[in-house]
C-alpha cells in the first residue's frame, strides 16, 4: 500500500530541513513527542531543535515573525493549527507578506510557507472545519497551493519552500489519512490521467481516454476523491462521462487544462468544499464563460457548500457539505447530459 | 566634489557629534516642512504624516545604531526615522512625490520605504512581530545586530503588540521597542484611549524599560544607548518610552487641538533645546546649507518624470 497523504508531507519536511538550512519551522504544538495537531511534524524538532519553534498561541504575531525572518533571509515554514486561525494573520498576510515584494518595488522577497489543513467532515464543528481558502484567492501577491490526494504532495510542498513567492499550502484533513495515489501508467484506479506540466500541475482525468465526453468537473484539494467518485458513479449509473481536472494551485489561476478538457465536453462543473457565494467556482465560472463562450454548450455548474455554517452533528455536516451524490446531480442536470 | 555632497558632508559630522545630532534634526524639520509646503502648492497628491515636533526622538536613538547591521521598522510617521538613519533625501522626496528616483519607485509612497536594513509599513501594530522576527533572524545569524521599531502610543491599542512584546522575552530577541509616544493617537487624546500604565506593559513580559520625558536630543541619546547597550550586550528585548509632541497636524490639515496646547509645548522644540548644541554662526550655515539642499532636491524631482506602469499581464490571465 502506498504511503498516506500525511506520512508524504512529514517526509517531505525531513528532506526539506535536511537539505536546506535556511528552513525553519514555526507554530504551535510542534514539538515531539506531539508534533503538531495532526502529527505532519513529527520527529523535526527531535532532529533539529533549533529550527523547530514552538510557539503560544499567538497567531497574529507568528505570521509577523515569519514574514520577518523571510525578509532578513531565511525560508520559514509556519504551521497554523487549523485553517479556521488563518484569519487572526490575515492581516500580516494582505498589508504585510503579500505587498512587500512589490510596494518595496521588487527589492525583497518573503519566501514563506503557510501550512495548514483546512476541511471538515470530521465533525470538528463550524469553526474547525472550514475551507476559508477563497479568502485568499482575492489577495494578488500570493500563491495559494491545495495538493490532492493524487498529487505528488511532497514534492509540492518542496516546491512551494524553494518558491520566492509567499505560498499558503493548504492540506486538506481527509487527505493526511489517505494514501498519496499517485498515477501508474497513466492510471489512477480505472481512470486515466495526465499530469500538466511546470510548477504546481493540474491533474486530468478520464473515463474513455480523452475521447469526447458529456462535461468537465473541475475542482481540487480534498474534493477530488468525492469528484473521482462522481465521475465513476456516472459512468457506471447513468453512461454519463466525465473528465475531472484536479488543479494543485488556485492562485495564481491557470485555466489552461479546464479550456483543454472542455474542448472535449462542452459543459463545466465546479466543485469545492468551501461555501458557494464568492468561492473559486465563482471566478472559474467567470473567466470561462470570457474566454471559451463559443466551448459552453450551457452555464457554468457550481457545486460547493452551503451558504452557511459547518455544522458538527454528522448526519447536518453531511447536509451542509458537497458529497457525491450533489456532484452526480449537478452533472445529469446539464441541458446536453438530458436534464 | 559637487555642491550636494559638500552639503552633506557638511551635515554629516565635521564639526563634531553635537553639531551632527542639530543638523540632521533640521534638515527632518526642513524636509516635512517642504513636503507640506508642496502640499499646499498642489504639487505633490497622497499622504503625509509629519514627525514635525519628534525629531529629537529618530535623531536620538538612530544615532546609537549602525545602519550597515542594525534594522529599523518605523511606521506611518516614518520620514524622520528614514532620513535619520539613511540621509537619503533625494530617494525620500521622489518617492513621496511619486517621481523616477523614489526609493521604492514611487509603489510606496510617504509610509511603505525599504532600503537596506530599513523598511516601514502602515498598519499601526503590525510592525512590531515583522521587527521580533527579524530580530530572530539577525540572532540566529549571529550578526550582534539590534532591530528596534518604532510605535506610537496609539498603537498600544493593537493586540498583536502584546503578542509580540511576549514573544520576544520569551525567545530572548534583540529587539527594542521605542515607544514615542505623543499624546495623541491620530486625533484622540491618550486621555480616551489608553489605559493603565505603559512602562508596566513591558514589565508584565518580564521586559526591561524606561521612560523619558525629554525632546533633548542628548537626553534622548543617552536614554538610548543605554537601551541599545541592553539589547546588543544581552539579547533580549528593551521598551524605551519617549514622551514627545507633534507640531504638525496628525496628517496634513487635520487637526483640532487647542492652539493654546501647542504653543505651549512649542517651547519645548528639540531644536530649540538643541541650539546651544552648536553657536550661532554654525547654526546658520547648517541652515543654509539644508535650503540648499533640499531646494536642490525638490527641483531635480520636480524635473524627474513620473514613473511609467510595467507591462503588465491583463487581470483575467
Amino acid at each position: 500500500m502506498s504511503v498516506r497523504c500525511g506520512q508524504a508531507l512529514n517526509a517531505a519536511l525531513h528532506e526539506i530541513f535536511e537539505r536546506d538550512e535556511r528552513v525553519y519551522l514555526i507554530g504551535e504544538d510542534l514539538l515531539d513527542p506531539y508534533g503538531g495537531a495532526f502529527k505532519i511534524s513529527q520527529g523535526l524538532s527531535t532532529r533539529w531543535p533549533e529550527r523547530v519553534l514552538t510557539t503560544p498561541v499567538s497567531e497574529a504575531s507568528i505570521f509577523g515573525v515569519s514574514a520577518g525572518l523571510a525578509l532578513r533571509g531565511y525560508r520559514p515554514i509556519l504551521e497554523v493549527m487549523f485553517g479556521d486561525f488563518v484569519t487572526l494573520g490575515l492581516d500580516q498576510v494582505v498589508n504585510g507578506i503579500a505587498k512587500f515584494r512589490a510596494m518595496f518595488d521588487e527589492q525583497v522577497t518573503v519566501p514563506l510557507v503557510v501550512r495548514t489543513p483546512m476541511g471538515g467532515r470530521r465533525g470538528y464543528g463550524p469553526t474547525h472545519s472550514q475551507s476559508l481558502e477563497k479568502l485568499l484567492l482575492g489577495v494578488p501577491g500570493i500563491t495559494v497551493v491545495a495538493p490532492s490526494e493524487c498529487h505528488d504532495v511532497g514534492a509540492l510542498l518542496s516546491e512551494a519552500v524553494d518558491d520566492d513567492e509567499p505560498v499558503f499550502f493548504i492540506e486538506n484533513k481527509l487527505m493526511y489519512g489517505r494514501p498519496n495515489r499517485r498515477p501508474e501508467g497513466g492510471r489512477v484506479d480505472e481512470l486515466a490521467c495526465v499530469e500538466g506540466e511546470g510548477p504546481y500541475p493540474a491533474l486530468t482525468f478520464s473515463g474513455n481516454g480523452f475521447g469526447r465526453a458529456d462535461a468537465t468537473l473541475v475542482t481540487y484539494g480534498g474534493m477530488l476523491p468525492v469528484a473521482l467518485d462522481a465521475a465513476t458513479q456516472l459512468i457506471l449509473e447513468h453512461e454519463v462521462f466525465t473528465e475531472v481536472v484536479a488543479l494543485s494551485r488556485l492562485l495564481p489561476l491557470d485555466l489552461e487544462p479546464v479550456l483543454d478538457s472542455l474542448g472535449r465536453t462542452g459543459s463545466l462543473v465546479t466543485v469545492e468544499e468551501g461555501t458557494l457565494t464568492g468561492g473559486i467556482g465563482a471566478e472559474i465560472a467567470a473567466r470561462v464563460q470570457a474566454e471559451a463562450w463559443s466551448d459552453l454548450t450551457g452555464p457554468v455548474t457550481r457545486v460547493a457548500a452551503l451558504d452557511g455554517i459547518v455544522p458538527s452533528a454528522r448526519s447536518l455536516e453531511d447536509e451542509a457539505l458537497p458529497g457525491v451524490e450533489d456532484v452526480v446531480a449537478a452533472v445529469t442536470a446539464l441541458e446536453r447530459v438530458g436534464g | 566634489m559637487g555642491r550636494q555632497e559638500q552639503a552633506e558632508t557638511a551635515l554629516a559630522g565635521a564639526g563634531g557629534e553635537m553639531r551632527a545630532l542639530y543638523a540632521r534634526m533640521t534638515l527632518i524639520r526642513r524636509f516635512e516642512e517642504t513636503l507640506l509646503e508642496l502640499f499646499a502648492a498642489g504639487k505633490l497628491h497622497g499622504t503625509t504624516h509629519t514627525c514635525i515636533g519628534q525629531e529629537a526622538d529618530a535623531v536620538g536613538v538612530i544615532s546609537c545604531l549602525e545602519p550597515e547591521r542594525d534594522v529599523v521598522v518605523s511606521n506611518h510617521r516614518c520620514h524622520g526615522h528614514y532620513l535619520a538613519f539613511t540621509d537619503d533625501v533625494d530617494g525620500l522626496l521622489r518617492e513621496v512625490m511619486g517621481r523616477v528616483g523614489g526609493v521604492c519607485g514611487g509603489k510606496g509612497g510617504s509610509q511603505h520605504l525599504f532600503r537596506g536594513n530599513f523598511y516601514s509599513n502602515g498598519v499601526l501594530g503590525s510592525t512590531v512581530p515583522v521587527a521580533a522576527g527579524m530580530a530572530l533572524a539577525e540572532r540566529e545569524k549571529r550578526t550582534g545586530a539590534v532591530a528596534t521599531v518604532f510605535v506610537g502610543d496609539g498603537t498600544l491599542g493593537q493586540g498583536v503588540v502584546y503578542e509580540s512584546l511576549n514573544l520576544a522575552s520569551l525567545w530572548e530577541l534583540p529587539l527594542l521597542v521605542v515607544v514615542e509616544h505623543n499624546g495623541y493617537a491620530q486625533s484622540t487624546p491618550s486621555t480616551l484611549q489608553l489605559a493603565g500604565d505603559v512602562e508596566a506593559r513591558a514589565a508584565a513580559f518580564g521586559i526591561a524599560a524606561s521612560r523619558h520625558d525629554t525632546t533633548d536630543v542628548v537626553e534622548v541619546q543617552a536614554a538610548a544607548r543605554e537601551a541599545v547597550d541592553h539589547v546588543r550586550s544581552t539579547g533580549t528585548p528593551y521598551f524605551l518610552v519617549l514622551d514627545t509632541y507633534r507640531f504638525s497636524p496628525h496628517s496634513k490639515g487635520d487637526d483640532f487641538r487647542e492652539p493654546d496646547e501647542i504653543a505651549a509645548r512649542r517651547l519645548r522644540d528639540p531644536l530649540t533645546v538643541a541650539a546651544g548644541l552648536v553657536d550661532e554662526a554654525e547654526r546658520e550655515e547648517i541652515a543654509t546649507l539644508v535650503e540648499r539642499r533640499l531646494d536642490e532636491a525638490v527641483e531635480q524631482a520636480l524635473a524627474a518624470p513620473a514613473p511609467a506602469a510595467a507591462a503588465t499581464e491583463p487581470a483575467s490571465r
